[in-house]
């Protein structure tokens, strides 16, 4: 029967690659909080959060290997927390 | 009539349940960047009242679970029973690692005087009461999620050990772990914004 279902098995060694670049990453970003970048405090240590969870959701979560319905409804919600976001600082930044 | 099992159909609703987390989150944290906006420097005060060390411990805490989870999901496919079995117990006792770290965490913070409606918080800054309002609340929050995400693997283990999660069919394990995983998502971002603001 379930002949589409080939589920993409993953390499403990893969996993263990991403769970080394998380780690360096984690230091990096406590290292960072250390230096004072002025108005690009936040944004770095934002964009190092983010390639985190990038690595974390595209191979723990598998989001690299699933159907397309996923992958594009995840990236709808992304979307969606975008607006809420920015909508909000428009009001915050001009009132 | 055959059993089949529709498990892309499975997945798919467990990650529409995820979406409706993390926008539940992304909620808290719009909240958490509007105040930063307007109070910076109680929240860089605030941040440095928080323990940088038991904040790092705890993320690669998380990290590593999340790994040994993947790992565990893994095994099963591979039909490694044993491995997967030891795979969640040690995720078990990360998960469990973490929430001792963070009752001594909070333990500490009550010590001195800061917390929900503590006289501290209350006649201090305004800024600092919102600091720690976000930090009970969105921690308070995550550390729910640890609790559910650690019986849905403890579940799973259980189903594991039964033989009832295996090779063919192991859906049940795949989004707990998926669960646990966005767990160690938010964490990601409360790490920096809480613990390590500027």
């Amino acid at each position: 029967m379930d002949t589409h279902e080939q589920h993409h098995i993953l390499s403990y060694g893969k996993l263990a690659a991403v769970l080394g670049a998380l780690l360096i990453l984690t230091v990096v970003t406590i290292g960072v909080s250390y230096l004072d970048l002025g108005i690009f405090n936040v944004p770095v240590a934002l964009a190092i959060a983010s390639t985190k969870v990038s690595l974390v959701l595209l191979f723990f979560m598998h989001l690299k290997y699933e159907t397309k319905v996923i992958t594009i409804s995840f990236i709808s919600t992304v979307i969606f927390l975008a607006i809420m976001i920015t909508f909000t600082f428009w009001d915050v930044a001009f009132r | 009539m055959s059993s089949r099992v529709d498990t892309t159909g499975i997945k798919i609703g467990m990650w529409i349940f995820l979406y409706s987390e993390i926008i539940l989150f992304g909620g808290l944290f719009v909240l958490y960047a509007v105040y930063f906006y307007r109070y910076p420097e109680f929240f860089a005060e605030g941040g440095k009242e928080l323990d940088r060390v038991i904040g790092s411990v705890n993320t690669i805490v998380l990290l590593v679970s999340s790994f040994s989870v993947a790992a565990s999901i893994t095994a099963i496919q591979l039909k490694k029973k044993k491995t997967t079995v030891a795979l969640l117990i040690f995720s078990l006792a990360c998960g469990a690692i973490f929430l001792i770290n963070k009752y001594f965490e909070w333990g500490a913070k009550f010590h001195h005087d800061i917390y929900p409606n503590s006289e501290r918080l209350v006649d201090g800054e305004p800024g600092l009461n919102i600091f720690f309002g976000l930090y009970y609340v969105i921690t308070g929050l995550h550390g729910l999620h640890v609790i559910i995400g650690m019986t849905l693997l403890a579940i799973s283990l259980v189903l594991v050990l039964q033989n009832k999660i295996h090779a063919e069919r192991f859906s049940m394990l795949d989004n707990s772990g998926l669960y646990w995983h966005l767990v160690d998502l938010i964490w990601i971002f409360v790490f920096p914004l809480f613990y390590l603001v500027l």
